[in-house]
């Protein structure tokens, strides 16, 4: 089956929400699996649970979670390199080129090099992931990805045994991210996962959300999803990937070392030093709803951090 | 100065502008314009009338400079309209946290306020804006007297500082507006202490005698009253 790349959809072909929603129900309802992707990026994989690269983990939480729109998740971003209010990101990344686009693979693997945009995405099959997204300033969406598993990519980099950590670079341009032109952090925006928070099954490089090819304002063109951490370890348009044997800085533990940590995973017991993290608002919804231990993901996350103790590895 | 007095029912409904703005954005969410406060309007409404409390705490400390400097004796009748907005928008912003935003979970309130900083420091500063907008009266400053009162109404320039740095500890990072309104604080009550160090400030001569005391203080949620010792100027 032959997965199109999000550059490689016409605009006539690209689904649009409610369309996606509707086409979500009628799969599920049909018990239709993964198969039904013949071709379309948006529907390879529709099915809840029921195909094995189809992690939809949003059932069975109460309230239930719904899909946030593609307004609210085009609308409402924290990307800094853009501006620092929620509506920067959108007015502001206008003048952004995320094509061509160049990944540099370096550090402790086999299979280092600069890679195109679409050699690094035309080996592997688009997935969809449905994942909550919990900001650490204590709001969440609900956002359907699509985008390759992360553990696939590094499998084609053959990381070497020493490898222990992967590190993430942004891309640096302030010519066309004005937010980068003020120190408000320390440019270009850096990020690190242990290899194996990176290796895990939840772990995804997104490339697109419901169905088109990542919006500007959303990391565009390929970011990382680390859905039981907090939102700011998701990377954006990123450029490089590193395989290194020692933590790596990240940015934000660079800015504020006592509020934001290497881990940073969701965890409501463990306040932000001047907020509380026990509770969330889901965004488009009135009352606060209870933060979930590792945003709920805790089944497929927790066992790699059992024996350490998360008040201090915030 | 008469064109003060008779515009003052004029700056009354503009200093409401901004709450109407947020009734209407508030009632457009719920009906035909769920955008009009963005993804999250609940923090927008908390962020807007945060702003808002600031703005009109500046503009009423700035009446008596601006007033002194420019010789406008009538400007003092503003400054309790100022002071009362001032605690007008701090109350929107409060009932937003405690209505809207943890929607009456006091317990869960309480935990907010004792265990964070920012949220305690808010809560401080309305608590000192409080005694201020309770004796804004004419009938208060009589009887607690003018002395008093104003020392009573120095009150303000605290809540200034603990207001700004609430503003400061909630943001994430970018402190830029923050410092900015902490400029503009520190510039108001630093034209204060000049004054009591070197004496009258002046750009333009009045036509009448002033009748200021280098000792009494230049801040208050009120205005002039009778019987407040003279000490806050004249307005006939």
């Amino acid at each position: 089956m032959r997965i199109k790349r999000p550059e490689d959809i016409n605009s006539s072909e690209i689904t649009d929400e409610s369309l996606y929603i509707n086409r979500r129900r009628f799969l599920a309802a049909a018990g239709v699996l993964g198969a039904a992707g013949a071709g379309l990026l948006a529907c390879n994989s529709e099915a809840r649970g029921s195909s094995s690269d189809s992690v939809d983990l949003v059932v069975g939480q109460e309230p239930e979670d719904k899909l946030n729109t593609f307004e609210q998740i085009t609308s409402y971003n924290n990307y800094y390199e853009f501006g620092t209010d929620k509506e920067d990101p959108k007015d502001n990344s206008g003048a952004f080129h995320p094509q061509p686009w160049t990944v540099r693979v370096e550090g402790l693997c086999k299979k280092p090099g600069d890679y195109h945009f679409e050699d690094l995405i035309k080996p592997h099959k688009i997935v969809d992931r449905t994942y909550r997204l919990r900001c650490v300033e204590a709001w969440s969406m609900v956002i359907p990805w699509q985008g390759i598993p992360l553990s696939e990519m590094i499998k084609r980099f053959e990381p070497q045994p020493s490898a222990k950590y992967v590190a993430f670079t942004t891309v640096l341009r302030p010519a066309e991210m004005p937010g980068q032109r003020r120190p408000v952090l320390q440019w270009p925006y850096v990020e690190g996962l242990r290899m194996d928070e990176a290796t895990n099954e939840l772990t995804l490089m997104a490339t697109g959300l419901y169905g088109k090819p990542l919006p500007n304002q959303d990391g565009a063109p390929i970011r990382l999803i680390v859905p039981w951490k907090y939102g700011f370890k998701g990377i954006k348009s990123i450029v490089k990937i590193a395989f290194v044997d020692r933590q790596p800085a990240t940015t934000w533990n660079i800015a504020a070392p006592d509020e934001y940590g290497f881990f940073a995973n969701v965890n409501p017991e463990v306040d932000h030093p001047r907020w509380s993290q026990a509770t969330e608002r889901r965004i488009g919804e009135f009352r606060r709803r209870r933060t979930l231990m590792f945003n709920g993901y805790g089944d497929k996350v927790a066992s790699m951090y059992s024996g350490m103790d998360l008040r201090r590895n915030y | 100065m008469s064109v003060l007095r008779r515009v003052k029912p004029i700056v009354f409904v503009v200093c409401l502008i901004p709450a109407a703005l947020l009734a209407w954005n508030f009632w457009g969410v719920t009906h035909d314009r769920p955008e009009a406060l963005g993804a999250d309007p609940i923090r927008a409404a908390e962020i807007f009338t945060g702003l808002w409390t600031l703005r009109f705490l500046a503009i009423t400390l700035a009446v008596t400079p601006v007033r002194e400097l420019l010789g406008l004796g009538a400007l003092a009748k503003y400054r309790r309209m100022f002071g009362l907005f001032t605690f007008f928008y701090a109350c929107v912003h409060l009932s937003m946290w405690v209505g809207v935003d943890w929607f009456f979970d006091w317990r869960a309130m309480g935990g907010e306020i004792v265990k964070h900083k920012y949220i305690l420091i808010g809560m401080t500063t309305f608590v000192l804006m409080l005694p201020l907008a309770l004796t804004s009266t004419n009938a208060s400053v009589r009887r607690l007297g003018g002395a008093r009162w104003a020392r009573l109404h120095r009150l303000i320039y605290v809540s200034a500082i603990t207001g700004t740095v609430h503003y400061l500890w909630g943001v994430k990072k970018d402190t830029l507006f923050p410092l900015i309104y902490l400029a503009v604080f520190v510039l108001l009550l630093g034209f204060r202490l000049l004054e009591h160090y070197v004496g009258p400030l002046r750009l333009r001569k009045t036509s009448r005698p002033s009748r200021r005391q280098p000792s009494r203080s230049h801040a208050g949620l009120t205005s002039t009253a009778p019987g407040s010792s003279g000490a806050i100027g004249d307005a006939k």
